[in-house]
């Protein structure tokens, strides 16, 4: 028997979709039969009553959660949010239900073991709630109380090797997508690359010193798995400057259908027989492509990497060999000024560790610029809109190039900064009088 | 500027500020020390180990306040 009447809760799970409310009554009846003998450090009934307080919400149409405090564990700035209840008398098993963020591995690559070690951590010091995972990739723990937050990261830390993420006015925990552990479409090693910056800014992660959040994010290729494009401060993008090779064998036998394109996916529904000139050249953003003699031709000048052509045909294509990245800055989702993508900053650079030229010339001159000029609960993009793009080139020194331009000039004047005009802005009036009237 | 005048001047700067509000960000106190934020960031994390601050955060902010004071300690049964 259910502890608290949820009607309204109840009806979200006649969908036709999985529901969170059934696997939230699972755990709960997981914690009442307690048929492992866990020794619970939070309140039994803890998923009861986030289920009664969730029930309450909807009945009132807002909100009984309060965001926020100074929980935390000892030295670290962020990884633990303060979320308390304000029905604790009704609802005490979620009096505090703090949310901890637990840095994931690049790539999110676990076994199962760890993730039975982790389970278990969290049943006995937590709801057994998790998030897998969050929007920052963190693995997500929702729910539990303020004494238990120490012994819990002294067990992540000490038992398995783990550390908490980054919340707050951190460097959030850097995320990446699985790169080229398991994808033929990676132009750099996104995992060695995710891994080294997260231990390298430590400090940046665990002692907020920013003006808001701040967010690294690693998609070895243009197809974006992590979106890295639409919500990291800096974009790290995989890309190539050389030709796309082509395999014209293969080429014909996409043609011939003796390979399904894009590997098989969308084979759900009888599309036809495949078309080139449709599916392929035709769909080419820059219309670099076509067939001749029979062979499929690149212009890769004009080529800018969309991967579509790739997708389709993997077997025929591949991406370039000489590889590294583009790194675009200023993405996020809406907070002060609405959604913004990043803007091109570095058309090109070789990923290579131990990447100190990515720290040295683009990180570190940009975090230097948005923690003396950012606004409090200023995003980069907001502090880049502000100052304006050309200060942006200023700090890191880089040079203007045609491929941060993404759309013609808007505003018709040319501003020259002083140092750049011979003589500068200062002129001697009387020698100026000797040659113009009054 | 060395450990103990970074003290000083935060607790005395915080303080005064007190009736006002409680929580502060990073940048107000390097404010206070007339420090840049790198240089200023070794001061304060330092002053938080030594439990004179406190962190404060709402989850996608990060604040800071005098070890203990604002409302959240007892509003929140935390003392
Ligand atoms: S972003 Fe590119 S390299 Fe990374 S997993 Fe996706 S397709 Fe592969
Ligand atoms: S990657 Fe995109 S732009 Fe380049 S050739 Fe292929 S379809 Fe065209």
């Amino acid at each position: 028997m259910a502890k608290h009447e949820t009607p309204l809760l109840d009806q979200l799970e006649s969908g036709p979709w999985p529901s969170f409310v059934s696997d939230l009554k699972q755990e709960a009846e997981f914690r009442a039969k307690n048929e492992e003998n866990i020794e619970y450090q939070i309140p039994q009934d803890v998923v009861e009553d986030l289920l009664g307080v969730l029930e309450l919400s909807f009945k009132h149409g807002r909100t009984h959660w309060k965001h926020g405090g100074i929980v935390g564990v000892f030295g670290y700035g962020g990884g633990v949010i303060g979320r308390y209840c304000d029905q604790p008398e009704k609802f005490p098993g979620v009096a505090h239900f703090h949310t901890m963020r637990v840095s994931q591995p690049a790539g999110k690559f676990y076994t199962t073991k760890y993730l039975r070690e982790i389970c278990d951590l969290w049943a006995r010091r937590g709801s057994g709630i998790t998030n897998m995972h969050g929007s920052t990739g963190d693995i997500i723990f929702l729910g539990t109380t303020t004494p238990q937050l120490e012994e819990i990261f002294w067990e992540l830390t000490h038992n398995l090797n783990q550390d908490l993420g980054g919340s707050g006015s951190n460097l959030r925990t850097p995320s990446d997508c699985i790169g080229q552990a398991r994808c033929e479409f990676a132009c750099y090693d996104t995992q060695a690359i995710c891994h080294g910056l997260t231990v390298e800014y430590q400090d940046e992660l665990h002692r907020p010193a920013f003006p808001y959040k701040f967010k690294f994010k690693f998609d070895g290729c243009p197809n974006c798995c992590v979106a890295s494009i639409a919500r990291a401060d800096l974009s790290f993008i995989g890309t190539w400057r050389d030709e796309i090779p082509i395999d014209q064998e293969a080429v014909q036998a996409y043609i011939g259908g003796e390979i399904p394109p894009n590997a098989g996916a969308h084979s759900g529904r009888d599309w036809g027989p495949f078309d080139i000139q449709k599916e392929v050249i035709d769909n080419c953003p820059t219309d670099c492509m076509w067939m001749e003699d029979n062979k499929l031709m690149i212009d890769n000048k004009e080529c800018n990497r969309c991967m579509h052509c790739i997708n389709v045909m993997p077997r025929a294509l591949r991406i370039g060999n000489d590889r590294g990245c583009t790194i675009l800055a200023g993405a996020k989702a809406p907070i002060l000024d609405g959604a913004q993508m990043g803007s091109l900053i570095v058309p090109f650079i070789k990923v290579e560790e131990p990447y100190d030229e990515i720290k040295e010339t683009v990180i570190e001159p940009i975090w230097d610029w948005w923690m003396e000029e950012g606004k409090n609960r200023e995003r980069l993009g907001e502090l880049m809109k502000r100052q304006g793009f050309k200060k942006l080139l200023e700090v890191t020194g880089f040079k203007p190039d045609p491929r941060m331009v993404s759309e013609p000039r808007t505003n018709p004047y040319i501003f020259w900064n002083e140092d750049e005009v011979e003589g500068g802005f200062k002129r001697d009036i009387n020698e100026f009088r000797k040659h113009h009237q009054r | 500027m060395e450990y103990e005048e970074a003290k000083t001047r935060i607790v005395e700067g915080l303080t005064k500020k007190s009736k006002v509000k409680s929580k502060f960000y990073f940048n107000d106190l390097a404010k206070i020390l007339e420090l840049k934020p790198r240089i200023a960031k070794k001061l304060i994390n330092k002053l938080v180990i030594e439990e004179v601050l406190e962190y404060w955060s709402s989850g996608s902010t990060s604040m800071y306040g005098l070890k203990g004071a604002g409302k959240q300690a007892s509003a929140e049964h935390e003392d």
